[in-house]
């Protein structure tokens, strides 16, 4: 099933693939010789035990060709959010300048495209690419590697404060159909700076075609990011993506995921820390409905003391969707006074919903504070009746109570237009109502 | 205020401010009286009730007229929850045989919702956490849900504001309490006010106060007292379930009933609640064998 990629990935080295420094058509060859070693995961796979992607390995996707969009800003209306906030938007896989709105960023922050990088500090790039997401055993990284495009590259220098959110939008439409896209972000946050980041999918209409999406996040000593992935593919699209973070000492990375579109997505959020006191919040909701299957893995590695690690993921499942929650967390044996909560929490709609939950805790130290706690159940009797009690009709009180159970986790977006934006998005889906 | 004054108090509760009346081809069946049963808020004939295979309620039998209150007492275990709680449609428990009329229809066979809509209001022992969703917009979705079921215009957040204003003052609560997640985090006094303010902002015809009392220190059981007692009126009923009279200094009921293994073994005027104070509720148990 690998095979198809290795006519692509030839056509692709003698076309573009080839472009940049010495070493990268070698990583790229690299990545795909493992790619096609490993082949696409299966079900045997542990860490792939409740999610087959055959839907995605028996489809050869395609190299979209590059075209300009006819698209405006007013057709990405639904998903901008916030017209102030700094924006890349890629449309099919590819770079719009024109959508696009950067130039306000502060000088000293370098938002470039990854050939723009390239030719400016390749050596920089080279300390970077490719040294935080391993492909070793992960064929989708591989893949992604070997076919990456015009990725983003975000430097944010030593102590700068970048106050506005950096909003990454990639947007597919009709011309997007049967094509993969191999979206890659490299950000390295140094020491003591702060930004937000703003990660979204969407599409327009309902094309097939698969996005595999590669992140690389670095934040410095005593420096914050905060990560918000919101994915809302095409219900015919196909969507794995991958965040791997490494996180210095009294570092605070924060990560929101919301997962509502794509036939089949896979999100992993992968954190190391790597030095004393660093903080890492992974969050999440996913809403699903019809035959959609959506499935989360987050993995914190506590390699360093007195480090925290909290995680709330939630579901919402109607129709016969399927969700899936891993969450793995490792503690080192140096890891002495590690804190970590994990909470994972899904609520079935219907009788053919179905979820699948495995925490996982792994701890080689002996001072440390780790829980983990997993619900799966449906509204209960008894807020439903309170409701009822008071005037609301069993439709409308159970739609409330749906909207309360993402609202928790909702909470937790510290970018108000983001957050009142999903509130009102999760709000109207089920109640059908208007939330002022 | 009392029994003898039932027929005076029909006529009044038909004085309704007449700018507020639809007119009478949009009025729920509820609104229109019927001879024989229109001088009874409630009528509960020989009420049975179990939670799972325990029976709980053994036979009950009540009537309450408009602007009455009646208190119900009882040692725990009695069943005067369970009362409350089948009163209001509570799905945990099923209702083997008797009967409840409300305003002459049949009280059993309405939903939870349509019992609200038409005016009944229980006041929860343990009312309910809803992380997520504020007082502000559960106050108003509630309130506009009764208002569309008498077919009225709803209110908007604006508007709604305005009308919780006074409501707010009458338990003391102050608006921030709107913002906040409904009972979440709240004190235990904090969500008894809560209750009072649901039923000033719902002005049932019915309200079943269950253990509003248990919990609460003296000041915030004078709050709750004197909401409830600010929203006395001749054409609302009140029941008030308790264990301890001391509520009843407040709240001063036309009636005590004492509930025993799921019957009323006594009923009385409020001097009952003294006698009960002063002599337990032993004596009282010991004719029913229990």
């Amino acid at each position: 099933m690998t095979a198809p990629y290795a006519d692509q990935f030839a056509a692709y080295a003698a076309n573009g693939g080839s472009e940049g420094p010495s070493w990268l058509p070698t990583l790229r060859k690299h990545a795909f010789d493992r790619f096609a070693a490993i082949g696409f995961p299966t079900t045997r796979d542990e860490d792939w035990h409740f999610t087959s992607v055959t839907p995605i390995a028996e489809r050869t996707f395609k190299a979209i060709k590059p075209a300009p969009t006819t698209l405006t800003l007013s057709d990405l209306e639904p998903w901008l959010v916030d017209d102030s906030w700094h924006r890349l938007v890629f449309v099919n896989g590819r770079l719009e300048p024109t959508l696009s709105s950067f130039s306000e960023l502060p000088a000293e922050v370098q938002v470039s495209t990854l050939s723009e990088a390239l030719r400016e500090e390749p050596e920089w790039v080279r300390q970077h690419l490719g040294t935080l997401a391993k492909f070793d055993r992960a064929a989708f990284t591989a893949l992604n590697t070997a076919f990456m495009q015009d990725g983003v590259v975000v430097r944010v220098p030593k102590g700068e404060v970048v106050e506005t959110p950096l909003h990454i939008l990639h947007v597919c439409d009709a011309l997007a159909q049967g094509g993969a896209i191999h979206p890659r972000l490299l950000v390295v946050a140094e020491a003591l700076s702060q930004l937000t980041l703003v990660e979204s999918y969407a599409a327009i209409g309902t094309p097939s075609y698969l996005v595999n999406a590669v992140a690389e996040v670095s934040v410095g000593s005593g420096a914050r990011l905060d990560h918000y992935k919101i994915q809302r593919e095409s219900t015919d699209a196909y969507h794995v993506g991958t965040v791997q973070v490494t996180q210095g000492r009294d570092s605070i990375y924060h990560s929101f995921s919301f997962a509502a579109g794509a036939a089949l997505s896979r999100t992993n959020v992968y954190t190391k820390l790597l030095g004393t006191g660093g903080e890492a919040r992974l969050n999440g909701l996913y809403v699903l409905d019809g035959a959609q299957h959506a499935d989360h893995q987050t993995y914190v590695e506590h390699l360093a003391e007195s480090c925290a690690s909290r995680e709330l993921y939630k579901g919402i499942l109607d129709g016969a969707s399927h969700g899936v929650f891993n969450g793995k967390v490792l503690v080192d044996p140096v890891a002495q006074k590690t804190d970590g909560k994990q909470t994972n929490k899904a609520l079935l709609l219907s009788e053919k919903a179905r979820v699948d939950t495995k925490p996982q805790l792994e701890i080689f130290a002996d001072d440390v504070k780790c829980t983990h706690g997993a619900t799966i159940g449906r509204l209960e009797e008894l807020p439903l009746f309170y409701l009822k009690s008071r005037g609301i009709g069993a439709e409308n009180a159970r739609a409330l109570l749906t909207y309360a159970f993402a609202a928790e986790v909702l909470e937790t977006i510290e970018i108000d237009p983001l957050r009142t934006a999903l509130e009102t998005d999760i709000f109207e889906r089920f109640t059908h109502l208007r939330l002022e | 205020m009392s029994a003898e004054g039932g027929r005076l108090e029909v006529n009044d509760s038909l004085l309704f401010d007449a700018s507020s009346i639809a007119p009478a081809s949009q009025w729920p069946s509820s609104f229109i009286l019927k001879p024989s049963s229109a001088v009874m808020m409630l009528k509960i004939t020989d009420l049975h009730a179990s939670a799972g295979t325990k029976e709980i309620l053994k036979g009950i039998s009540l009537t309450i007229n408009p602007g009455e209150v009646h208190a119900i007492m009882g040692p725990n275990g009695s069943g005067k929850s369970t009362l409350a709680q089948v009163i209001a449609g509570h799905p945990g428990y099923e209702v083997t045989s008797g009967t409840i009329e409300y305003e002459g229809e049949d009280l059993l066979d309405m939903d939870a919702e349509i019992r609200a809509q038409a005016g009944v209001f229980l006041a929860f022992q343990y009312p309910v956490e809803i992380p997520g969703v504020t007082n502000a917009y559960f106050l108003r979705a509630a309130y506009n849900e009764l208002r569309k079921a008498r077919g009225e215009e709803e209110v908007d957040p604006i508007e709604f504001l305005d009308i919780m204003e006074e409501k707010l003052a009458l338990v003391e609560m102050d608006s921030t309490m709107m913002q906040r997640s409904v009972n979440a985090g709240f004190s235990g006094g904090e969500k008894k006010r809560n209750e009072i303010l649901q039923m000033a902002v719902l002005e049932p015809k019915l309200a079943v106060l269950d253990e509003t009392d248990s919990g609460l220190d003296i000041d915030a059981l004078r709050i709750v007292a004197e909401g409830v007692n600010k929203l006395r009126r001749k054409d609302r009923s009140t029941i008030v379930v308790t264990h301890y009279q001391r509520l009843l200094n407040y709240i001063v009921p036309d009636y005590v009933h004492v509930l025993a293994a799921g019957r009323i073994v006594r009923s009385g005027g409020k001097e009952l609640a003294l006698e009960l104070e002063a002599k337990g509720y032993d004596w009282l148990l010991e004719p029913v064998g229990v």
